[in-house]
């Protein structure tokens, strides 16, 4: 599985991205979009977890142009963000909407079923 | 709920809406670093127990990013605490430097997501003016996210501030030449008007100005 982390809290990212590579899933990360676009051209990604807000742009705005680019590519946003932004995600078709801050088994657990992949 | 309030009341409540709804991000993304940290030290404990040897900087380097957070929440909550307070006196003495000072604290996070940068000189000397806290707040939080829209991404907003002969001025400059909305708005005049302030935007020099009147804090005494 891999998966491509986009938060613009670095220290945030870097950190669920160690913990999942810990834990033997394939996990890079970006703080903005421009990164994120440039690392999904050289790289395929199964999943990417975003945040709701990102400088510039929004994470909704990032997931139209990932999946333009990338079909198949699925989508989990994660953000601190209160209810009024679940009307948003939801519409944005993305599968899951955590709100932040989330336990990293519970993440898995979504990315797993996400992906379609039997947790265990 | 606008039309009972007035047009004063209801930009208060947006403006208060807002800065809490990005307080409120903002500490949830503190919340989540701490929680990713405190994961990692569970991780690495269970490691251990599992015969892998700790590393003692890299536990020192998560013991150090904990309580970088907890320094950033401080500064947060104080923050809001102090913007709070901001309207238990309708109308009162403050120190202009430590009233912009919140205001900018509040615009950090607005500011980041335009990749602004947000420069605010120190005072010469403290710059008292007697004022109406909270809606000194707003109409420095609107010339702020006026000047933050014309600086544009990469771009700096300097603010600085002067005492003047009968109150005190504020400059936001670094504004470009981008073609600019209206500024100010009608909602934004009457915020002026309430203060007894004028705007004057100097479009050539990339300036705005908020000129405050302490003679006559309310406009209509």
């Amino acid at each position: 599985m891999h998966i491509l982390l986009v938060d613009d809290e670095e220290e945030f990212v870097v950190t669920v991205a160690e913990r999942l590579n810990m834990r033997g899933i394939d996990a890079d990360w970006a703080t903005n979009a421009e990164d994120a676009l440039a690392m999904a051209r050289a790289k395929h990604y199964d999943l990417a977890v975003l945040d709701v807000k990102l400088p510039r742009t929004s994470g909704l705005e990032l997931r139209e142009w990932l999946a333009r680019d990338n079909p198949g590519m699925k989508f989990i946003f994660l953000t601190g963000h209160g209810s009024a932004e679940d009307y948003r995600v939801g519409a944005a078709g993305a599968a899951h909407y955590l709100g932040k801050p989330v336990s990293l088994q519970v993440l898995i657990a979504k990315m797993n079923e996400t992906l379609g992949i039997k947790d265990g | 709920m606008a039309d009972k309030l007035g047009p004063l009341g209801w930009m208060g409540v947006q403006f208060f809406g807002r800065m809490s709804a990005s307080i409120s991000h903002e500490i949830k993304n503190v919340l989540a670093i701490i929680n990713e940290n405190a994961g990692l030290l569970e991780d690495l404990a269970l490691m251990a127990g599992k015969g892998v040897p700790l590393d003692p900087e890299r536990l020192e380097r998560v013991a150090r990013g904990l309580m970088k957070q907890v320094q950033r929440a401080d500064v947060i909550v104080k923050n809001m605490n102090k913007f709070a307070h901001s309207v238990d006196d309708f109308e009162k003495s403050v120190d202009l430097q430590d009233l912009l000072s919140v205001v900018v604290r509040l615009a950090l996070r607005f500011a980041d997501m335009r990749r602004v940068t947000l420069n605010l000189l120190p005072a010469s000397a403290p710059v008292a003016v007697t004022t109406r806290p909270f809606l000194l707040e707003n109409l420095l939080w609107c010339c702020l996210d006026f000047a933050m829209d014309q600086a544009g991404s990469g771009g700096t907003v300097t603010i600085g501030m002067e005492k003047t002969v009968d109150g005190a001025r504020v400059t936001f400059s670094g504004l470009g030449d981008a073609e600019a909305r209206t500024f100010p708005s009608q909602e934004e005049r009457l915020l002026a008007e309430a203060l007894a302030a004028r705007t004057e935007l100097d479009v050539e020099g990339g300036r705005l100005r908020l000129i405050l009147s302490e003679a006559n804090p309310g406009g209509t005494a």
